[in-house]
This record gives structure tokens, sequence and C-alpha cells, in this order.
């Protein structure tokens, strides 16, 4: 089976801290990482094909030293790297980028299976994996928490919800994005670690992938920003005091006051 | 191709431009700006420039569309066994500001079966019209039908905006159909208005775990569509007397699926889920151990809330994922969340700073959970939460 796993690069901190006197956002010496979701997709990707054989790819946009980040995925079991890096993509909203990947996706061809993050740390939308499932034209899943089947023609798996979860099939190929829950990524192994020294990721431009540039990046984007902002979180932090029978007294006070009912707790929806 | 570059006999090298861009892309070179390649051509920094030092050239998007033969605002409306979900009843809330703004009617989508009676409620809360596409096959969500399903409605009604709420369903839909239609998709909105003088749909979200808020328009493409976070939007009250129409379009209702849902398995052993819940009291690593997290569960109980947690704890297997609260888990925003023995990282605090009342328990008054509290005690939480459980049955 042949699965390509979608990753993100993203800084390793969401901290954006703000120069007060200049109103500016400070960046200082942030890392960067794949994305943390990215990582279960990865690890996911490579457990289905230990068992079913195949191989895995990983697939990125961005710019080209995230070449070295795709680098580390070849340690954990990962067989082939390739970016998308060109500045035709610069700017791209969810719907460019899910185009680009598609493009990506057909280009490397012949696949089964592909496995996204559920969301990216940056932005949180959540919106690549389904939105590149329909430019491709196949099915998804979203929040997939376990897969209680998979074989080359279809997989059945568990889809995380508010309350508990769904149970769907689907044929192959198709598109899953995956949560935390799904498994513990595995550490890199020394033998890994030397595979990826040498590995070389393959890069490709729009042109390569034949993506037609009116749809990419910027130009491809129905999304503009026009704002951004830092918000002022002014909490009126008040510390109660007290030995902790006060503590607890004044408390439950000041909660019960802001006509804050406790409910009934036998009601059960 | 949009391009963005410095104009070096303007640029004095003031470094204004290099603090505002969100994204490190400019740096300094020989006392110049200049831009790097992980420049996302945002524009933020032409603003920040006093001396008209950056040239942002911008193209055309393409695949504009004709804006005005688009009308009406469409909300989404969530139902469970013909119940709506409660932010089937945000959405009405914002839905109907962003209508009476636009002056045209709100419209509230159902998709289901055995739904005629949340048609009634839709409207008691706000909804114009309710279009409402009932079938046997409708009864379990399944995002190929209601794909299928939507995407007929849009094309044959050319709505302008689109508001899904973002839930599990709502964020495996809206990406579908917008990519479906090449329109643009704004997640997790927390602010929704209209610019008075264009009619556009201001989209206001967070990003980077909520320590950036972005505002966002989709200038020329239609529908403009959003996910919006539950909690965020307030509901009208709702009135029994208004009236509405309810419409029942002819659709192909698609058979022949190949997305089929098996079973919809519901785990929570609580009276009410995470995301919809008024309460939640969350247990850290603080707790000390699995078992005392049943005082989380019966501080939750007494209050009719739910049960969330840290990451530390979820790791160490004391909880489930499910309870999970943060940047890897989920994003709450209650009325009121206790977090007992928990620290106060950035990745939790962006799943919860957004409550209205936050009270925090820690016996280490430097634990960073306290710069976010309304009501902080610095104390054991073993003594402090078998307190709080007989003050709150008293009452
Ligand atoms: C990529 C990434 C994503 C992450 N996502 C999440 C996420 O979604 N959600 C999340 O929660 N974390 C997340 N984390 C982890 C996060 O950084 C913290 O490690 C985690 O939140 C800490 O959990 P904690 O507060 O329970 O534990 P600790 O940090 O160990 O804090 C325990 C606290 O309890 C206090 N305490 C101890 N004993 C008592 C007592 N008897 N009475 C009162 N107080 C006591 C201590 O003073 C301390 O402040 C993420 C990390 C990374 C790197
Ligand atoms: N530029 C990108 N390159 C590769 N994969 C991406 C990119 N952006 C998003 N993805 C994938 O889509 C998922 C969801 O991202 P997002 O919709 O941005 O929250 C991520 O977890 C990745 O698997």
């Amino acid at each position: 089976m042949n699965i390509i796993v979608c990753v993100k690069q993203v800084p390793a901190t969401n901290e954006v801290k703000m120069n007060k006197e200049t109103n500016t956002i400070i960046r200082e010496g942030i890392e960067a990482i794949i994305n943390p979701f990215d990582t279960y997709a990865i690890e996911e990707g490579v457990r289905i094909k230990e068992k079913t054989g195949g191989k895995t790819t990983v697939l990125s946009m961005g710019i080209p030293s995230v070449a070295d980040l795709l680098k580390e995925t070849l340690a954990v079991g990962i067989d082939e790297a390739v970016l998308l890096s060109d500045r035709t993509f610069a700017g791209a909203d969810s719907l460019a980028t899910s185009y680009a990947l598609s493009k990506g996706i057909e280009h490397i061809g012949d696949y089964d299976l592909i496995v996204c993050g559920k969301q990216a740390m940056d932005g949180d939308t959540a919106q690549v994996g389904p939105g590149l499932a329909e430019k491709l034209g196949i099915p998804h899943t979203t929040y997939v928490r376990k897969i209680e089947e998979i074989n080359d023609k279809y997989i059945r798996c568990q889809r995380m919800t508010e309350d508990g979860y769904d149970i769907i099939e689907m044929p192959l190929p198709a598109v899953i994005t995956v949560v935390k829950e799904i498994n513990e990524p595995r550490l890199p192994s020394l033998k890994g670690m030397m595979r990826a020294k040498r590995a070389v990721v393959t890069v490709l431009t729009a042109k390569d992938i034949g993506a037609d540039s009116d749809l990419c990046g910027l130009k491809g984007s129905p999304t503009q920003v026009v704002k951004t902002f830092v918000p002022v979180h002014d909490v009126q932090s008040e510390m109660i005091e007290g030995e902790p029978e006060e503590q607890a007294e004044k408390l439950a006070k000041k909660l019960l006051s802001m006509q804050f009912n406790t409910s009934d707790s036998t009601e059960v929806i | 191709m949009a391009s963005i570059k410095i104009i070096k006999d303007k640029c004095v090298g003031c470094k204004l431009c290099v603090g505002s861009c969100p994204f490190g892309a400019i740096e300094m070179v020989d006392k110049k700006a200049v831009i790097l390649e992980n420049c996302t051509l945002c524009s933020i920094c032409v603003e920040s420039c006093k001396f008209d030092a950056i040239d942002f050239q911008k193209d055309e998007v393409s695949n504009a569309v004709d804006i005005s033969l688009y009308k009406g605002v469409w909300i989404f409306a969530e139902q469970k066994n013909g119940e709506p979900e409660s932010i089937s009843y945000e959405l009405l809330g914002v839905g109907r500001k962003l209508a009476d703004d636009l002056k045209t009617s709100l419209f509230a989508i159902i998709i289901g079966d055995e739904i005629e009676n949340a048609t009634k409620k839709l409207i008691a809360y706000g909804a114009d019209k309710v279009i409402m596409v009932e079938d046997k096959s409708l009864n379990y969500y399944n995002d190929e039908s209601y794909t299928d399903i939507f995407v007929q409605l849009i094309k044959e009604n050319n709505p302008e905006i689109i508001l899904l709420g973002a839930t599990a369903y709502g964020r495996s839909l809206a990406p579908k159909i917008a990519s479906r239609i090449n329109t643009g998709l704004t997640a997790d909105c927390t602010k929704l208005e209209i610019d008075l003088e264009d009619g556009k749909l201001l989209q206001t979200r967070p990003a980077f775990g909520g320590n950036l808020m972005a505002t966002i328009i989709c200038p020329k493409h239609r529908p403009q569509m959003a996910t919006v976070r539950h909690k965020v939007m307030k509901e009208l009250e709702p009135d029994e007397k208004r009236l509405g129409e309810v419409i029942r379009p002819n659709v192909n209702i698609p058979t022949d699926l190949k997305i089929k849902v098996k079973d919809v398995v519901s785990t929570i052993t609580e009276s009410v889920s995470l995301t919809e819940a008024d309460v939640i009291v969350s247990g850290g690593r603080g707790m000390g151990d699995p078992k005392n997290f049943e005082l989380i569960s019966e501080l939750a109980n007494v209050l009719g809330g739910a049960v969330g947690a840290s990451r530390a704890t979820v790791d160490a297997g004391w909880i489930g994922y499910s309870h999970q609260v943060g940047q890897t888990g989920q994003t709450v925003g209650p009325k009121v969340y206790f977090a007992c023995g928990i620290s106060g990282a950035i990745q939790h605090i962006a799943g919860m700073s957004s409550s209205d009342t936050i009270i925090a328990i820690n016996k280490n008054p430097d634990a960073p959970i306290f710069k976010v509290a309304t009501f902080g005690i610095v104390g054991d939480v073993l003594e402090i939460l078998p307190l709080l459980i007989k003050e709150f049955k008293k009452a």
C-alpha cells in the first residue's frame, strides 16, 4: 500500500510576544518544527506500511529549508520525501494549499491512502485535509482516532466526535486526518538517522507538478488577512486568601453571586 | 505573480517592519530591511512602514465571481435526533445580526431525518426561513451526502454568507464544500461583523493558539464561508410567536454512497460534553494520583459540569484523551473553568483562555495559571476541593 503523509513546518512555539513600546511582534530564535499533529500522521503511515508493505512518502509545501525537517522523517521510517517549493506557492490560504498538495499528490501518483494531521498548530484551521480530498475527488474522514481495519481496498476507522466516535467505512484511495490519540510516535533509530543524513529530498516547483499558477499562492487564495493584532487579556486577577475553609467559602460565595447555577446533577442528556 | 520588495533608497533602517511581521520574514542587512523567502505576502509590513519603502504588488485574485448575484445569510443547523444542537442557536444569534445589517433574510439549513419539529425552534430563535432536507438515509451526519446536498442548495440559491459550527462535523463539512465550490473559508471565528461601507464580512479568528488575532475577508468570491467557535456567539431569546417559512426544496438525495457511517457511539458518561458544558472542572498533574480525579468528577457533578484534564494527566493514562483541553486537545470556552493542580503551560492556556471566569487552585504561587485566572487560590487541591464540594452542596 502506498501512503502519502502531508507534513507542515510550524514555529515551535505559539507564543507571540509584543514589544509594548513599538507595538511590534518579538520573534527571537524561534525554531521550526514539524507540526505536532503531523508526527502522529507520520507514525500511522509507517505502521500501516509495516503491516501491508508498500511505500511511505512525506509531502510538504514550504520554503526550501523545510527539506531538512523532512529528512528527519526518514529516521522514523518514512521512505521518501517530496517538497513543493516555489515562490508561486507563497501566500496560499487553505484552498490554494489544498490545490497545490493535490497536484503534488497526483504527480507522485499511485497512492492508496493520504494521512494528514488534524490541524496545523500555527493556523489551527483543520481545512487542508478535507479540502485536499475534495480536490482529488476522493472521500475523507477527519479526526481519526483509530483504524479498525485497512486493506488495499477499504478502511474502517473511528472518527472522534464531541461525545464519542463514529465508525466510518470508505473505499481507498481516501484521505484521513488524525488526532493525537491514534498512536505514540516512535523515536528515531540510529540506522534511521544515518539513512536520513544521506537522504535526498525531491524538490518540485509549480511547473514540475503541472499546477496552474492562477490557483496557487496568493493569487489562488480567496481569503485575505486584513489585520492582525495581539489580544489583550485584561484579567483582573483576585487572589483569595485565608485558611483553606475560608478560601473555599469565599470562592463559593463569589461564584454563586455571579448567578451561576448549580444545576441538577442527575439530569442526563 | 504577486511581489514584495524593499525600496532601498526609501528604507531608513528603522526596523519597524521587522517587528510587524508575524512570520519573522524580514531581516536587517547593512541597515536596510530585506525580505526573506518565508514571506507569505500577507502585506502587514506595508502598513508598518512610515516611509513607503515597501513596494507590494498584488495581482487580482483569479476566478472572481459577480458578487452582486449572491443574497442571504445561511447557517447550518446541526441537529441530533431531530433536536438542534446549541451551536445552531448560537449561529442564528450572530446570523440574525449579520442579516439585519445587510437587510437580507436569515436562512437555517437543516438536513436529517424527522426534523420537522426542529424547524419551529429554528424560527423561534431567529431564522426567517428554514430550508429542510429530510430523508431516512440522512439520519446520521455523512460527509458525502451532506456535502452533495449542501452544494446543490448553494448552486440553486446563491447565498452570500454561510456559517457553520466549528464542531467535529462542521469542520469537516465546511472545507469540503468550500473546496468543491472554490470559495474562501475562515476557520473558528470568534467575531463576525459586516463592514457597513461595502457589506463585506469581517471574520476575526485566533491564530497561533490564540496568541494572535487575525481579521480575514473574502472579497472576490461568494459565498463567504466561516466556521464559528462554540460558546462564543450569544443565542437570542426564543420567540415562539415569530413567523417563518419552511421550504422543502427539490434536491437529489445521493444514493450509493462511498462513505458509510456504520455506527455513532456515545462514550461520555457525564451528563454534558466538554464543548457544551457551562462549567468545566479540570485536573492536572497536581492531583497527584488518578484516584484523586474522583474529586474532580465530584465537583463537576455537583455543578452539572464536565471533566477536563491537562495533557500531562492524559499522557500518564489517568484519564482519556477526549478530556484533554489545550492545543493538542479541545478548545473550550465555558462560563466557569476550574484549573486544579494545572501549571498553566501556554499549550494548555491556548485551549481555555476564552472561558468567562477562570479559577486556579495551585500550591505554587508562581504558577503561570494565576496570570489568566479571575480567582486564584494558593493551596493544596486535595484539601481545597473537598471543602469546595461541601460549599456547593450546601448551596
Ligand atoms: C506540542 C505540544 C502540545 C501540547 N498540547 C497540550 C494540550 O493540548 N493540553 C495541555 O494541557 N498540555 C499540552 N502540552 C503540554 C504542556 O506543555 C504541559 O506540559 C502540560 O499542560 C502540563 O500539565 P500539568 O499542568 O497538569 O502538569 P505540571 O506542569 O506538572 O503542573 C502541575 C501543577 O500542579 C501543582 N501542584 C502539585 N501538587 C499540588 C497540590 N497538591 N495542590 C495544588 N497544586 C499542586 C504544581 O505547582 C504545578 O503547577 C503540550 C505540549 C507540547 C510540546
Ligand atoms: N503546507 C503544507 N504542506 C503539507 N501539508 C500541509 C500543509 N498545510 C497543511 N498541511 C496538512 O494539513 C493538515 C491540516 O492543516 P491546516 O488545515 O492548516 O490546519 C496538517 O496537519 C498537514 O497534514
